[in-house]
């Protein structure tokens, strides 16, 4: 099952990967980071097909994705 | 476990200082995929402009030149020239590349110099605070414009790809965009195809990335990319101007 | 190696260039330098090296400073306005901490100026040129001999220094012909070994480099920190040329193409009785102050000539420091000077008269000057936005 991660220390909340999710899997994170931003977090893991779309979109690298 | 997609090792873990949702991070995310794809991260030498992307020598893992505003494409020439082994890019931004530095850019597709260049079109001078630059839109509210650019005294915007399309000398010339995953992909294609030229010897390369840039354009990152799709792509079509790589 | 040959100075320059080792020549057209050019693109590719004919003076010093990075042997060479154009280039080159070799082959200015010789650059050349707070190490040749040997010793004190050192000739020694001798054997710069901070393509696991002019938060770390390699040039760097020096009555103070008239005055001061000598500063900055300093106290009086309305003898005054009287006997604007008419200046320095002797002020004595706008003439009118 694929999964992502987010590095909420590269994150600054743009959420360009939250609107590029077309299963809308991508969330804001209700937690503040380091860097004094609101994170994007993966809130519907069992949704997410592995497509890459959030990765392609971040612009700060903070996604990784990941196959299982 | 298999990782579909992360950092490229071409980029440094060195977090990036680029506003939120600004363009510039996935554009240099994009060359570095290349660099690791192309197996040529050893060879290849950058050249970080003046503006937003000074601290992109930072961020690449190659060795990196930093020089003064509009003139990385002489830089470029100069290093090319010294280590024609090496694959040379000059990353720029609108007012450098097509204001300050329009004659560099001009006289290095004259002499074909077999370089390869990213040229960043959000238009708006980033770094200074968003004053007009040479690509600014027709109406658009810049701190230099304070009333929208006015063709009467400011003229119209340039379009560098079809003004370069007459140049001999240039070899590949696209413009593409970064404000959705499909043109991303694209993006992705024109910039591998821009280095890949490079490896091969076709000549003088330029990919022209229209960007989004939230903070000058006083816009949320979706009101941005909605500008880029309405305002900047019909001034600038994304597409091919031209492409003699294979000849 | 040392077979005389009768060689231009433009030439001897550009041949002694390559020898030194240069492997990359980026320049501009402008006269009186474009021998050195059009020698490069004849010779630079059988060198070796490449030769780029750019679209400006700052694309060319900027084609220079990417050569430089990678730590080839990287020159340009232009005149006057072209040197004003390159001091983007070499603020960056000096902040980068990037060696490379400059020739200024001097012509009349201000502005586009003349194209004959003159010494109006000392400035430009001594007290950086370009913004900031830098050094150029400036060589000042007077023989044809000494441009085509001078390349060799700029190229190896820019690279020791990690600076830029620029040539300061003028147009007369870049157009003559003299007979003249290269005092080295050519080097294949391909033999040298690596820069250790220089960009490259053989990385071999080494950590990347960098090579940059934006230092941001550490700029007064960095600004300070090459002061001391400024500090040791000034104290190990200097280099001179002294002519009956050490028991004259008239000291004279020229560089370059200056001195040579010079050495003509001294020759028809002897068979006059008058005891004059000459000190040549080879090097421009570092100013050789220490040695002139001593020299000057055994005279009576210093006396600085050269082709301008006097920047030379601000340094000589300074190195002075009032222990002698200093005079000036300019020739601005691309006037020549000859060894009657620094003889007649040598004089006046002995005598009290002011033949031969320049001094602003005095030079504006009686002169009033008013620029005014008159209504008479109209009015100015409105810009209306410039359309």
């Amino acid at each position: 099952m694929p999964r992502i991660e987010v590095d909420a220390n590269r994150c600054k909340a743009c959420y360009l990967c939250v609107s590029a999710c077309p299963k809308k899997c991508l969330g804001k994170s209700k937690t503040i980071s380091k860097k004094g931003y609101f994170p994007a977090v993966m809130e519907r893991p069992e949704d997410c097909i592995g497509c890459t779309m959030c990765y392609m979109m971040c612009p700060d690298v903070a996604i990784s994705v990941i196959k299982e | 476990m298999t990782i579909i997609a992360k950092k490229p090792q071409s980029l440094t873990d060195i977090p990036m200082h680029y506003c939120p949702g600004c363009g510039h991070g996935i554009v240099h995310r994009l060359m570095a995929e290349t660099f690791d794809e192309l197996n040529i991260a050893g060879r290849v030498i950058g050249v970080a402009p003046v503006g937003c992307a000074v601290f992109a020598d930072d961020y690449f893992a190659c060795d990196m030149v930093q020089g003064a505003h509009g003139r990385g494409p002489a830089i470029a020439t100069g290093i090319k020239r010294s280590k024609p082994q090496a694959i040379v890019f000059s990353y720029q931004g609108d007012g450098d590349l097509a204001s300050i530095g329009m004659a560099e850019i001009v006289h290095a597709a004259v002499r074909s110099e077999n370089i390869t260049i990213i040229f960043i079109n959000n238009a708006i001078y980033g770094m200074t605070g968003g004053q007009m630059a040479p690509t600014t839109l027709v109406g658009q509210v810049a701190t230099t414009a304070p009333k929208g650019r006015d063709p009467k005294l400011q003229g119209w915007p340039i379009n560098m790809c079809e003004m370069l399309s007459q140049i001999t000398g240039a070899k590949y010339l696209e413009r593409v965009a970064v404000d959705t995953a499909q043109h991303v992909m694209a993006a992705k294609k024109a910039i591998k195809k821009a280095f890949e030229n490079q490896v091969k010897g076709v000549g003088f390369s330029m990919v022209e990335v229209i960007s989004q840039c939230p903070t000058n354009w006083h816009a949320s990152v979706e009101q941005a990319l909605e500008f880029v799709r309405t305002q900047m792509m019909p001034q600038y079509p994304l597409g091919v101007f031209k492409d003699e790589g294979a000849k | 190696m040392t077979e005389k040959t009768l060689r231009k100075g433009n030439e001897a320059l550009a041949e002694g260039a390559i020898r030194a080792g240069a492997r990359f020549f980026a320049g501009y057209p402008i006269t009186p330098q474009n021998e050195v050019p059009e020698y490069m693109s004849a010779y630079m590719a059988d060198a070796g090296g490449a030769f780029v004919q750019a679209e400006s003076e700052v694309a060319a010093i900027n084609m220079v400073y990417g050569a430089a990075a990678t730590g080839t042997r990287s020159m340009t060479s232009s005149s006057s306005p072209g040197i004003s154009l390159k001091q983007e280039g070499i603020t960056y080159l000096a902040s980068a901490d990037l060696p490379c070799l400059i020739v200024n082959v001097m012509r009349g200015g201000p502005g586009l100026g003349s194209i004959g010789g003159a010494q109006g650059d000392y400035f430009q050349a001594t007290r950086g040129g370009g913004n900031g707070d830098y050094r150029v190490i400036v060589l000042a040749p007077n023989s044809v001999e000494e441009l085509g040997n001078f390349p060799k010793l700029g190229f190896e004190l820019a690279e020791k220094y990690r600076m830029p050192c620029m040539i300061l000739a003028d147009g007369i020694l870049g157009q003559m012909m003299e007979s003249m001798a290269f005092h080295f054997d050519p080097i294949d710069p391909r033999a040298l070994g690596k820069l250790d901070w220089a960009v490259d393509i053989e990385k071999n696991g080494r950590p990347k480099r960098k090579v940059f002019s934006y230092k941001g938060d550490n700029l007064i770390a960095d600004v300070t920190e090459r002061a001391k390699r400024y500090g040791l040039i000034e104290k190990t760097e200097t280099r001179w040329e002294e002519r009956d020096c050490e028991d004259c009555d008239v000291l004279l103070v020229a560089y370059g193409l200056s001195s040579r008239a010079c050495l003509e005055a001294i020759q028809k001061a002897k068979e006059e009785g008058l005891k004059v000598g000459l000190f040549r500063p080879i090097t421009l900055w570092p100013f050789p102050a220490q040695r002139l300093a001593k020299l000057a106290t055994r005279a009576k009086a210093v006396l600085a000539v050269e082709q301008s309305l006097g920047q030379m003898v601000q340094d000589v005054k300074l190195a002075i420091n009032g222990q002698t009287p200093v005079y000036l006997n300019a020739y601005p604007a691309g006037g020549q000077p000859d060894g009657n008419s620094i003889l007649t200046a040598v004089k006046s320095c002995l005598n009290g008269g002011k033949e031969g002797l320049f001094d602003l002020q005095e030079h504006a004595e009686g002169f009033a000057y008013e620029c005014k706008r008159d209504l008479s003439l109209g009015v100015q009118g409105d810009c209306k936005g410039g359309k």
